[in-house]
Parts: C-alpha cells; sequence; structure tokens
C-alpha cells in the first residue's frame, strides 16, 4: 500500500493555503511538483561543487563533471538505452525535437517525403516538423485521432507508405492523456524505411519507458514533466544515427579541435551539447530519477490508474460534466467540460478554492479543433495526490456549476 | 483572499448567460476581431455610426463569463456615445480593473467590473472587449491581449 503522507510530505511546495484553503496540485501535466532531494541536489551543487565541467583539473570541476556525467548515466539506464552516449541534455523535449528536425530531418529529406504526426499532438511536436516542410518541400500528413481520444491505428497503415520519412509522435497525449502504443507503431514505420521521433515528454515521469523495447530511433524527455527542475530535458538518439549526424550548434566543448583552416568534432553526446550546459538542472535531474527509482513505476502507476478510475467517477456524478477523450489506454490526464460554462471561469473557480488546474488548448490547438472546442479543463495527476485532491475537484467543480452553469 | 462574489456579480452572470447585444449590426460600419490566445477566446465586435455617434454595438463570438458579460455590458453603455466619449470610457474602465483604485467614475454598469482588480489573471477577459472596439474603431481589424 502507498503510504500516500510520505511522498507528499517530499514536496515542500504542496504544503500551503491558497487563501483559506490547502493547496490541490491538479497541474503536473504542466510541470510537476519538486521533491526536496531534487531541490537539496541543487542547492548541494551550487554550495559546494559549483564549476564548469569537461575542462578544468581543479577538483571542483571534476566532482561537477562527476555528478554531471553520472546524471546522463541514471538516465540512459532509466530508460533502458543500450549505451549512455545516446543520451544528449538539452533544454527540454522542445529542444529535442528541434534538434532532431534540424540536425537528422532537415539535411535527409527532400520535396517527395512525408513527415507523419498525429491530430493530437502538442504544438512542440508540429511546429518543428512545420519549419522543417518549409525548409525542404516535403508535405506534413497527420493521423486522426477518434472519438474516444486514442489514434486511428487503421488510419495511422494507410498513411504510412513509402513515402514517409519520419514519424513523430506523442507517447502519452499531454491534452488527454491517451497512451498510444508506441512500439507498434515504430515497428510499422520501420517497415516502410521511416525515423521515428517520439515525444516522450508526458510519459517518464508517469510510466516505465524502455526505449530498446520501443525500438524508437529518436526520444525527447523533459526534466521538469519528471520531478526535475526546468530547463533541462535529454534527447535519446540511437548511436550510430547521432555518429553520422552534423552538429547542431557550434561552441565551445562541442569540438575536439579548431583551427581556422579546419574544426573538427568531438565524440557523440559531446558533439551536441555546445556551450556550457545546464549543469545543476542535469543534476537535479539525476536526483529526480534516484527519486522515482526509490518509489518505482509499479506504485506510480498503479496509483496514478487508481486516482483516474476515481477522478473520472467523482467528475461523471456531476451533472452537466462531459469528459472529453477519456481512452481506454491513458495516464492520469482527465479533460472535461462543463455545460455552459467556460474553462476560464472553472479555472478562476478552482483556483478560489486551492485547486490547481489548467485550462485553455493545452498548446493543442488542433486536437481541441478535433473536438469542436476552444478549450477545455484539465486536471492532471501524479503520485502526490490523493483521492481527498480529487473530492475537492468536484466540491470546486460542483461550485462553477452553482455560479454558472 | 479576493472574494468570488466580487467577480461573478449577479448582472455579470446574468448578461454572461443571456446576453442582449449578441449578433452583427446593420449597417455595420465597424468591425474588429479580438483574440486572447491565452484561453483561444476570439471575439467579434460591429459598429454602426450616426456621424460621430454610436448608433449600435454588438458582438459574436465564444468566450468565458467575464468577456461575455463585458462585451455585452460595453455593448449597452455605448449606444448614443460619441467616439470620443467612447475612447474615454474605456480609460475610466482600464483604470478600473486595471489601475489603482482611482478611477473616474464609470456607469454603474460597468462598475461591476470592479472585482476583477483583484483577480489579475482575468484583467485581459474584462479588457478583451474595449480593445477590440477601439480597434475596429480606430480601423485596425484585430485586437489581441498580448
Amino acid at each position: 500500500m502507498l503510504n500516500t503522507q510520505i511522498i507528499a510530505d517530499s514536496f515542500p511546495a504542496l504544503h500551503q493555503t491558497i487563501g483559506d484553503n490547502r493547496l490541490v496540485y491538479l497541474d503536473s501535466a504542466a510541470t510537476t511538483q519538486k521533491p526536496q532531494c531534487v531541490i537539496d541536489a541543487i542547492t548541494n551543487y551550487y554550495e559546494h561543487d559549483n564549476a564548469n565541467i569537461h575542462r578544468g583539473v581543479h577538483t571542483l570541476s571534476h566532482r561537477a563533471t562527476k555528478k554531471y556525467e553520472n546524471a546522463r548515466e541514471q538516465i540512459a539506464k532509466l530508460l533502458h538505452c543500450s549505451r549512455h552516449e545516446e543520451v544528449i541534455f538539452v533544454r527540454g523535449a522542445t529542444e529535442a525535437i528541434n534538434l532532431v528536425a534540424q540536425a537528422y530531418a532537415r539535411p535527409r529529406i527532400g520535396e517527395d517525403d512525408v513527415i507523419l504526426i498525429t491530430e493530437m499532438e502538442h504544438h512542440s511536436n508540429i511546429v518543428p516538423w512545420q519549419l522543417v516542410c518549409e525548409q525542404t518541400g516535403a508535405s506534413l500528413e497527420v493521423v486522426p485521432v477518434q472519438d474516444d481520444g486514442s489514434l486511428d491505428m487503421e488510419a495511422y497503415k494507410s498513411l504510412l507508405t513509402e513515402d514517409v520519412a519520419i514519424v513523430a509522435m506523442a507517447h502519452v497525449s499531454n491534452a488527454i492523456g491517451t497512451i498510444n502504443p508506441v512500439k507498434e507503431i515504430c515497428a510499422l514505420a520501420k517497415q516502410v524505411g521511416a525515423t521515428t521521433v517520439i515525444d516522450g515528454a508526458q510519459a517518464v515521469g508517469h510510466l516505465q519507458v524502455d526505449i530498446s523495447d520501443i525500438d524508437c530511433d529518436f526520444y525527447a524527455i523533459s526534466g521538469h514533466k519528471m520531478f526535475g527542475p526546468t530547463g533541462i530535458g535529454c534527447l535519446f538518439g540511437k548511436y550510430d544515427l547521432l555518429q553520422e549526424m552534423e552538429p547542431w550548434q557550434g561552441g565551445g566543448d562541442m569540438i575536439l579541435s579548431v583551427s581556422f583552416e579546419e574544426t573538427t568534432w568531438n565524440a557523440v553526446p559531446f558533439k551536441f551539447e555546445a556551450g556550457t550546459p545546464n549543469i545543476a538542472g542535469a543534476i537535479g535531474l539525476g536526483a529526480a530519477v534516484s527519486w522515482i527509482h526509490e518509489i518505482g513505476y509499479d506504485q506510480i502507476c498503479k496509483h496514478e490508474q487508481e486516482l483516474l478510475a476515481y477522478g473520472r467517477e467523482v467528475l461523471l456524478a456531476i451533472d452537466g460534466v462531459d469528459l472529453i477523450g477519456a481512452s481506454k489506454h491513458n495516464a492520469g490526464v482527465i479533460a472535461f467540460t462543463l455545460r455552459g460554462v467556460h474553462p476560464h471561469d472553472v479555472g478562476t473557480i478552482l483556483d478560489h478554492a486551492g485547486v490547481a488546474i489548467r485550462t485553455g488548448n493545452h498548446c493543442a490547438e488542433p486536437l481541441m479543433k478535433r473536438f469542436g472546442l476552444a478549450a477545455t479543463c484539465r486536471a492532471s495527476l501524479c503520485i502526490y495526490n490523493t483521492r481527498e485532491d480529487l473530492d475537492s475537484l468536484g466540491v470546486g467543480v460542483k461550485e462553477a456549476m452553482r455560479i454558472l452553469g | 483572499m479576493s472574494d468570488l462574489r466580487e467577480l461573478y456579480l449577479e448582472m455579470v452572470t446574468d448578461h454572461a448567460k443571456s446576453p442582449r447585444h449578441r449578433g452583427k449590426t446593420d449597417p455595420c460600419d465597424c468591425i474588429g476581431t479580438g483574440h486572447n490566445p491565452l484561453c483561444g477566446d476570439k471575439i467579434v465586435v460591429t459598429i454602426s455610426l450616426d456621424g460621430e455617434t454610436i448608433d449600435d454595438v454588438k458582438f459574436d463570438g465564444e468566450g468565458c463569463a467575464i468577456s461575455t458579460a463585458s462585451c455585452d455590458l460595453m455593448a449597452e453603455v455605448l449606444q448614443g456615445k460619441t467616439i470620443q466619449e467612447a475612447k474615454k470610457l474605456f480609460q475610466g474602465f482600464h483604470e478600473l480593473v486595471a489601475g489603482d483604485g482611482t478611477a473616474e467614475s464609470v456607469p454603474k454598469k460597468l462598475s461591476v467590473f470592479s472585482g476583477v482588480r483583484e483577480f489579475p489573471m482575468r484583467v485581459k477577459c474584462a479588457t478583451l472587449a474595449w480593445h477590440t472596439l477601439i480597434a475596429a474603431l480606430d480601423g485596425n481589424n484585430e485586437a489581441s491581449t498580448e
């Protein structure tokens, strides 16, 4: 049995009141709260080890380098990568996808090629590909989403022609929580020779991701959505692909030697990490990975699935609530609307009750359009949430219906 | 903590639920589109003029309770006002919802939005109607809260 109190106690930001009410944080899909161990790891680094990495011979530089590289190994292990050099530190999933789009896709595709994405993508997995299409003349095609929020796999299969060069899609939808069958998707893509790019921003904090099992070519993660700090994330890339790619940005650390005549690149992954990276961020992310290991994905998944079922039940019991895209294979994201009440008003009324949810288009305008909505309310769950949190959500939603419904 | 009841006064919720000035003016002398990227709201404000005097204002589109009620009550108070008076009203309204509270007096119907000041995240919802109106009067077809 999960001791939710011990878990909640690890997150200092959760212990506060909003007005007269206890904070109920149901916006973890936007960013998760940070456990004390992550905050301590960052503070500790700045208090004791702060130095630049990969260059100094002095003790602090050695310590900082060791911690930074240790974080890379932890992430490689968490994701079951075959080697830790396959993990590149970036600012977040957005930067990871842009890196693949510009450094991998752009030089390799042309006007006969197709980039295949889905209707449920976050803007960060749409716009980088639109840019590549503009730059290369390639075309963008979109796999539709079904009424229950799941991906239309039949449509995917028929859109997956020999012309498809890249398949890019979310592992878990940020807006409605659908878990896509990425292993099957990647296997099918492989049959037509397409390169696969999975946006795992919403997955890694909530479910075990085994990259060698999924067998994708690239996988993007975001540190702050998995208990780590903002401004740090990772791109996983298959070693051979990373080897054959040209660098993305030039600068210090990504070179072996520089002269005005010729510059040679550093090895993977350093080739893609120009400039002083977010050292503290990487170390904080490493601490977040340790925390996840301590709790274990089995517990995280089980707890969030129980809460998901309970949360749906609480909301469906309220007259006037509609769930949006509540698929069978869903992560802990509940998207909903209240008949006759705008999500923005729901957000304000819930905030007043101490309940933090996200309202709006969730950076997924095409998906909103597909469901005929301008905006939704989204309650997103995490290991530190409780049934009481969802009861508070229910009370707030009823209050919104009373005021405006 | 700010009081929710001051934000959602009965007059506000009433106009949000049953707006009286939805539609498009005929004739339509000015038109403006307002967009709040934060919530995805889009409204269209149309105006019919009699010289320098506003004959009628209507609005269309979807928005939250604050933005809908603001559109509707704006349309109500502007009938028969001159363009200059409308711009002055906007200044007074802006001061009321986003200023320091020393607003010049605004018509009673607009003062129901004084509670918005306590909800900084909702100021843009209240002012979208007015930004769109001014854009329409100035011949700029688009206004954004950003």
